[in-house]
């Protein structure tokens, strides 16, 4: 197949701007990273700085992998990440539009390479069992409905890649911190700390700076572990409970 | 060369098995929580172990620095472990014990690996599932509300517990979490986006490290009482594995050229269930779990004319199920280690298929005839959808095209009991050392050994190292010790940038990998080795004199990072097939074509090899010196191995 691509560049020689790059001869069974692979390889030989993207497993697990693809955060398949898209899925002749995930909170670092370091500090904030090593309960001594802990797995299953925040209008990342808050919320474990934690992830991500939620929903539409934005309305009941009932929020 | 060398101390406490790990703990020296304030950790990685020992350590009061490259601590590839994790529970009553998960891994290991570390494992195993379930890792559970197991390959119990097929997710995150609340008590200081590039020696004792900033490209020092190495195995040496594309050998490379014997280096876990290469351009192999070989049935053509058929036209004499035929016990579920060799024979015979012809058959159309469809979609379904993504072929309809990939390395830095390296002050945890699985790991040992490591053992054996420095004090960074190793680092930084040749670093690590598969693969020999050894040099010395990097050193410069990496993976080869040279037999992942039964299998000389070998870096340009740990077995009767 024969491509265009129009890849956003910033840093080095680019201030932030759009460059278009001819790719022929592209194998239909490349992954959209292997594809980016033989472009970075072509403009190595004729000594041109590679395009900086981020990626590490290739597996859709590691959540490292990015971009925004034609408008689309990771891209046109559902529930895949960009490292398992494979270009099958694209025409011959077809331009690319190829942007890293935009939002406030996430400062561009260099191309398509953008700082999601806050999800770490939302993380550090409150998104833990305060356990330390040694102190644990024989594991059985807690039994979970089965039920219950396959919905908290299913909020688990976040990868923290920040897909959400780059599909939402706001730039909210209020699916990922809920995606936490509901996995903890839902086990027995997790109820010790449970208003402290909502009230302290909550601030840590409006500390941030991303935006608010206005049920738009993209972030479910986009996310590519399809994690549910009922997982934002539990936190918004967790977040009014924490707030009405707690006294005091260190 | 060799040296039996009394150097190689491996600590290993005295009295029966069972109790040296608790005769251990209830001797070893503490520090006490006024002077752990005192003494700095420095961690590098954060996947399982060093995510878990980081947070540990942090708990207990020491000063930690933890170090990784990526943007996350929560990104390092323990997040890609399928199966699940091992653990002597007995849950279900079917005969578990510590002891039978210490036999159970020896036997795995081919009778390679030390017993006492082995059985601490097997201890320890039950410490994590509680540990875990505590931290909130939603691991499957039954109606009951209690927690479910599996079975997994060369066991006959169900211990393995699982989360999906995430189980390695699961953990790391659940290992990240605690690592995050030491963050925000200030126990832990986490430096992402830094990559480690040397470690510093004073006075023969580790005192700390020279990392890079990734985003500035400043080179800083970092000192401690202590250094703990936690950054995986080396898999990508053959550059095509089912590795993550940033995992590399860098830091324990580095460690070695600073005095830190490597234990084998040869022996690589190839895993025989892996989607095959489709192209030149091909980045890395995806996993397809070892689970689907239940109901799957391997198949080549009988006749390699047929090998460019469509699989569906061949009929079913013209068909030859080679793993049932060659193993009537056990036959589409033999080994890994026999399973991959099995499957290579096949292609080197002409017989593979695809359009590579580096491929076979793993066909599902008998098991949706018997179950249904349903059925089957329920037990892999995610596997099938996860296969048809990347290679577009619906295995519903047309059977699956597999072939082996590099997937584990058991081989790593040399540790004794407590997990020290041959430096003091420096020690490896987690796949970095060559530890617990001997030549062969089973299945879901890997996650047990990391958190294992990084939660109950690091934390009480570095004591016994610490508890001597707590009168030392703070570490002064402008030793010239300090200063030397950073510029040596800055040094080996400007010559990379400054060769100004043709080859980017990726297609020079390609053809690394491209010689360590051929002739360090599955099935390696003498003649072949002794190849690999010049065409490695030859390559290395292409590295230094064509080797083009672009952009700058001091910025952002994923080129130059990977530059790096693929420099010291030029030199860990060259030990690598130096390790499979002098090994004169077969035992687990190391298979030697000249020692081999009659029927062709793994043909282990226990007289001569039942050793760990420890090199010890000489210098460039001069050959390592092997070092041999004897391996003593007081309580496991060494056994063949057949699956016939």
């Amino acid at each position: 197949m024969k491509l265009t691509l129009k890849i956003w560049r910033q840093g080095g020689k680019y201030k932030g701007e759009f460059v278009t790059y001819q790719l022929d001869n592209v194998n239909e069974h490349m992954s959209f990273l292997e594809m980016l692979d033989v472009l970075n390889e072509q403009l190595i030989h004729q000594k041109e700085e590679p395009i900086a993207f981020e990626h590490d497993c290739r597996e859709g697990i590691c959540g490292t992998c990015s971009l925004v693809i034609n408008g689309r955060p990771h891209g046109p398949l559902k529930g895949t990440t960009t490292c398992q898209l494979h270009m099958r899925m694209f025409k011959d002749g077809e331009t690319i539009v190829i942007e890293p995930f935009r939002a406030k909170a996430f400062p561009v670092i260099r191309d398509l390479v953008v700082d999601r370091s806050a999800f770490d500090r939302i993380i550090q904030a409150g998104g833990y069992i305060s356990v330390n090593t040694g102190q644990a309960p024989e594991a059985n001594s807690i039994p979970i409905e089965k039920e219950v802990a396959s919905r908290a797995f299913d909020a688990a299953a976040c990868i923290g890649c920040g897909a959400c925040v780059a599909a939402c209008p706001n730039a909210s990342a209020m699916l990922f911190t809920a995606a936490k808050v509901s996995h903890l919320a839902l086990l027995p474990q997790g109820q010790v700390e449970r208003k402290r934690r909502v009230l302290r992830m909550v601030a840590q991500m409006d500390k941030e700076g991303f935006g608010r939620c206005s049920n738009v929903k993209a972030c479910e539409a986009e996310c590519p572990k399809e994690i549910s934005v009922s997982n934002i309305a539990r936190m918004n009941r967790e977040y009014l409970f924490a707030a009405v009932a707690s006294e005091t929020i260190a | 060369m060799t040296s039996t060398d009394i150097k190689l101390d491996a600590k290993i406490p005295a009295g029966p098995l069972a109790e040296k790990w608790e005769n251990y703990k209830g001797h070893v020296p503490l520090v006490s929580a006024n002077n752990k304030r005192r003494i700095d950790v420095i961690i590098v990685g954060t996947g399982l172990a060093g995510a878990s020992a980081a947070a540990s350590l942090g708990e207990l009061g020491y000063n930690v620095k933890v170090f990784t490259f990526h943007d996350s601590p929560r990104r390092a590839h323990s997040i890609a472990a399928q199966g699940g994790i091992n653990a002597a529970k007995n849950y279900r009553n079917d005969g578990d014990s510590v002891y039978r998960l210490f036999y159970d891994t020896i036997k795995g290991g081919d009778y390679r690996a030390r017993e006492a570390n082995v059985h601490r494992l097997a201890e320890v195993s039950v410490n994590i599932i509680d540990q875990c379930v505590a931290q909130g890792v939603p691991f499957a559970r039954e109606y009951g509300g209690l927690l479910d197991n599996r079975s997994f390959g060369g066991t006959l119990v169900s211990r393995t517990f699982y989360a999906r097929g995430q189980t390695g997710q699961q953990l790391l995150i659940g290992a990240y979490q605690a690592l995050s609340r030491q963050v925000a008590l200030g126990t832990v200081k986490l430096y992402n986006r830094h990559e480690m590039l040397d470690v510093v020696i004073v006075d023969g004792k580790c005192r700390g490290i020279i990392a890079r900033n990734l985003l500035t490209g400043e080179l800083e020092r970092h000192s401690a009482h202590a250094v703990v190495l936690c950054t995986g195995g080396y898999g990508n040496v053959f550059y095509l594995s089912t590795n993550a594309m940033l995992c590399n050998v860098t830091a324990a490379w580095r460690a070695h050229r600073r005095g830190a014997f490597f234990g084998n280096p040869c022996f690589t876990q190839i895993h025989p269930t892996c989607i095959p290469v489709s192209g030149d351009y091909q980045s890395k192999l995806t996993l397809m779990s070892e689970s689907l070989r239940n109901d799957g049935r391997c198949w080549v053509p009988k006749d390699p004319a047929d090998a460019k058929k469509h699989p569906n036209e061949i009929p079913e004499e013209a068909r030859d199920y080679y793993l049932e035929r060659r193993y009537p016990a056990f036959g589409n579920l033999v080994p890994r280690d026999i399973a991959s060799r099995a499957a290579k024979a096949e292609c080197d015979a002409g017989k593979g298929v695809g359009p590579t012809g580096l491929a076979v058959y793993l066909d599902f159309a008998d098991a949706i005839k018997r179950y249904g469809r349903d059925t089957i979609a329920a037990r892999y379904g995610n596997l099938f959808e996860m296969y048809e993504k990347i290679t577009g072929d619906n295995p519903y309809e047309v059977p699956m095209r597999i072939y082996p990939a590099v997937h584990y390395t058991m081989g790593g830095l040399w540790v004794d009991y407590e997990l020290m390296t041959t430096v003091p002050g420096l020690y490896a945890a987690g796949e970095a050392n060559f530890s617990d699985h001997g030549a062969n790991r089973l299945g879901a040992s890997a996650l047990m050994q990391g958190l294992a490591d990084g939660y109950f053992v690091l934390p009480y054996t570095i004591g016994a190292y610490l508890s001597k420095e707590i009168r030392t004090g703070p570490i002064p960074t402008n030793l010239p010790e300090f200063e030397r190793a950073e510029k040596e680092v800055a040094d080996r930084i400007h010559r990379l940038m400054s060769i100004g040749g043709k080859e980017s670093a990726e297609s020079l690590h390609r053809r690394l990998g491209k010689i360590m598969w051929n002739k360090c693969g599955m099935a390696r020999n003498a003649k072949g080795l002794q190849e690999a050894i010049s065409e490695i040099r030859a390559l290395r010395e292409e590295f230094w004199k064509n080797l083009y990097v672009p952009g700058r050193a001091d910025e952002f410069n994923p080129e130059l990072e990977k530059a790096w990496r693929v420099a010291d993976f030029l030199e860990l080869g060259e030990l690598m097939c130096i390790d499979a040279l002098h090994r004169n037999e077969s035992c687990g992942g190391h298979f030697r074509e000249e020692y081999q039964t009659a029927d062709g299998e793994a043909l282990r000389d226990d007289e001569n090899y039942k050793y760990v070998a420890a090199w010890e870096w000489r210098g460039e340009g001069e050959p390592p010196t092997l070092h041999k740990e004897p391996l003593i077995y007081e309580e496991v009767e060494i056994a063949q191995r057949s699956y016939k």
